[in-house]
């Protein structure tokens, strides 16, 4: 009868013992590595949630419904930060995603010579460079400017829908929004471009191959193939959109007025930190800590939402 | 026809290839190619790699046209036109002309979407349930399939998608296919499979078809091109040129050229 082999039984070829050991460490290090990142998310959520807890006990939820921000009476109430970063964010994607989305396909898709092309992609990449105080002064001193006219425009013309109800004069919502644009674009284009180069050539030549055109290759199986990827270059941008501050406190006025204008000054969470947090005390800290986590939470939220469209749409290739 | 009209072509060539030189940039990849491929038929090219087989298949449905800098000279005549005519739309040729690539590449779709696009795409009004079943049946793929016509079309395996791949090729309605290398990537028995198709879709189809395999060659095509490649003098690299174009049975039983017989008796470098 032949019993089970000793655990021993390989004798040649045996991996040395301290070839084991990097093994292990390495697995060790990877896993520190992985968790440390879990903690420091963590640690920072703890952080806010517990400075939030007197404002969140003293305010409730009709902190995010009310637009009081007054230090005097203590009353405290997050509605203008809040509608400031949903309006400047969404709509700032919703203006970025196509510029850079048909900024990307322009560079993949031979439609320029190869030059033009790389010398476009480099530019875009360019403005990301650009650190968001310069582009705050900029926005101030040459771009809100530049707009005003066409945002007078708007006023006169659609003056009648709450959203241009107000006459522009300086520093508002519209004008952050734009920024933002500027800001998010090289992200949306960067990634996108990266993704539709990712995009197999054998996918194009069977989408070609069937009788598409260029731009039914484009919509039908091109952009389908690559949008997980380009979902999660909007989700960057999302983040860094709802996120930024130095360059939207300096262009949006910092309202402590409610108003549903886009024309008018506003504010945003981040925005709103910023500029209070260096005099605040007292339950105004605690306040502010409560806007940050309603911030945390939405970004949260987004993201969510983001991957699970992602899922919905793409077919892996 | 018109004034292009070219050509006196006999009623059962499919495409005639008249002093096709093929180039990348300034290397000339094929020379002086002159080859009546007939209707109805399967024609194989064989020939060692780089001589340019894929090169001249890609020109008959204007692939080369997505490759900067590939350049034709000579006449395609297709249906007594010049496929390289100015007038002619390259989109309407891939119509009319389908292709079958080296690698399966089912579009990130449903196996009833990977049919139904290009169908859709060229016009096809009818009852497209009927046609995907018409079109996955006709490749020989429909009884893997029609139970998961929702799932993508990567759920399917190598030589299922590569048959998917067919039976899109099919849903077009094309008068020719091309296939480049079908099976290449594919284990015997799916080869097999997909050589059956071959035979039944010759019916109805003109196939040309890119083969590394001698045995495939000789299983499915009526006719064979040998091509060849040779170094020439000033030249950056090796010119792939037609050496004989004829009925299989004569291209691997009695060849004209000693290089053909050097090469499918296997005796070539
Ligand atoms: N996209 C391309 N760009 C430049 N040269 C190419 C390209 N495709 C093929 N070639 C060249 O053309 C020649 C013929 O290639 P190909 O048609 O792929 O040969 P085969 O299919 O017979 O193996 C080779 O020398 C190859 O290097
Ligand atoms: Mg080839």
């Amino acid at each position: 009868m032949r019993s089970a082999p000793p655990i021993d039984a390989f004798t040649l070829r045996r991996r040395p013992p301290q070839e084991k050991l990097v093994d292990i460490g390495f697995r060790q290090l990877t896993l520190v590595l992985a968790a440390s990142v879990g903690i420091v998310l963590l640690a920072i959520f703890l952080t806010v949630f517990s400075g939030a807890r007197e404002a969140m006990a003293t305010f409730g939820l009709k902190f995010l419904t009310t637009s009081a921000w007054d230090p005097v009476n203590e009353e405290y109430g997050a509605l203008i930060a809040i509608y400031g970063t949903l309006v400047t964010a969404i709509l700032s994607l919703l203006i970025a995603v196509p510029i850079g989305l048909g900024t990307a396909i322009f560079i993949t898709e031979d439609l320029l010579p190869r030059r033009l092309r790389d010398l476009i992609g480099l530019l875009v990449e360019l403005l990301a460079a650009i650190p968001s105080v310069v582009l705050g002064l900029w926005a101030i001193f040459v771009m809100e400017p530049a707009i005003r006219p066409f945002l007078s425009l708007l006023h006169t013309t659609l003056g009648w829908t709450p959203f241009f109800a107000t006459e522009p004069q300086g520093p508002g919502t519209a004008p952050a929004i734009l920024i933002l644009v500027v800001m998010v674009l090289p992200i949306i284009t960067a990634i996108s471009r990266d993704a539709l180069n990712q995009v197999p050539i054998e996918l194009r030549q069977g989408a070609y191959g069937v009788g598409t055109t260029r731009w039914g290759a484009i919509f039908n199986v091109i952009l389908p193939a690559a949008v997980s990827s380009i979902m999660g270059g909007v989700m960057l941008s999302l983040g860094r959109a709802m996120g930024e501050t130095m360059a939207v406190t300096m262009i949006i006025g910092n309202s402590l007025n409610f108003s549903v204008s886009l024309l008018a000054p506003g504010n945003t969470i981040s925005s709103m930190l910023a500029n209070q947090f260096g005099e605040a005390d007292g339950i105004q800290v605690s306040a502010l800590m409560y806007a940050a986590v309603v911030l945390m939470i939405l970004t949260f939220v987004v993201n969510v939402l983001a991957q699970w469209t992602v899922r919905r749409l793409s077919l892996r290739y | 026809m018109t004034a292009s009209s070219p050509s006196t072509v006999a009623s059962d060539v499919c495409m005639s290839l008249q002093d096709v030189t093929i180039s990348y940039g300034s290397f000339e990849a094929v020379k002086n190619v002159y080859m009546d491929l007939p209707k109805g038929k399967v024609t194989a090219f064989i020939g060692p790699s780089g001589c340019g087989k894929s090169t001249v298949l890609r020109a008959l449905n204007r692939m080369n046209d997505l490759i900067p800098g590939c350049t034709l000279k000579g006449r395609v005549i297709f249906d007594q036109h010049d496929l390289y005519d100015k007038r002619v739309d390259p989109v309407e040729v891939r119509r009319r002309i389908g292709m079958v690539f080296q690698k399966p590449n089912p579009f990130p779709k449903s196996i009833y979407e990977n049919i139904a696009f290009g169908a859709r795409i060229n016009g096809y009004k009818g009852d497209m349930d009927e046609l995907v079943e018409r079109s996955l049946r006709k490749a020989a793929v429909w009884d893997e399939c029609k139970d998961k016509l929702k799932e993508s079309g990567f759920s399917l395996s190598g030589g299922q998608q590569q048959r998917l791949c067919i039976a899109r090729a099919i849903a077009t309605e094309p008068e020719v296919i091309l296939m480049d290398e079908p099976c290449s990537a594919l284990d015997p028995i799916s080869t097999l499979k997909i050589e059956e198709t071959m035979h039944e879709l010759k019916r109805s189809y003109t196939i040309m078809i890119v083969t590394h395999n001698m045995q495939q060659a000789v299983r499915v095509a009526d006719m064979t091109a040998f091509f060849n490649a040779e170094a020439v003098e000033g030249g950056t690299g090796k010119v792939g040129y037609l050496v004989e174009f004829n009925e299989t049975e004569n291209i691997f039983n009695s060849p004209s050229q000693q290089s053909t017989l050097d090469y499918v008796s296997g005796r070539f470098g």
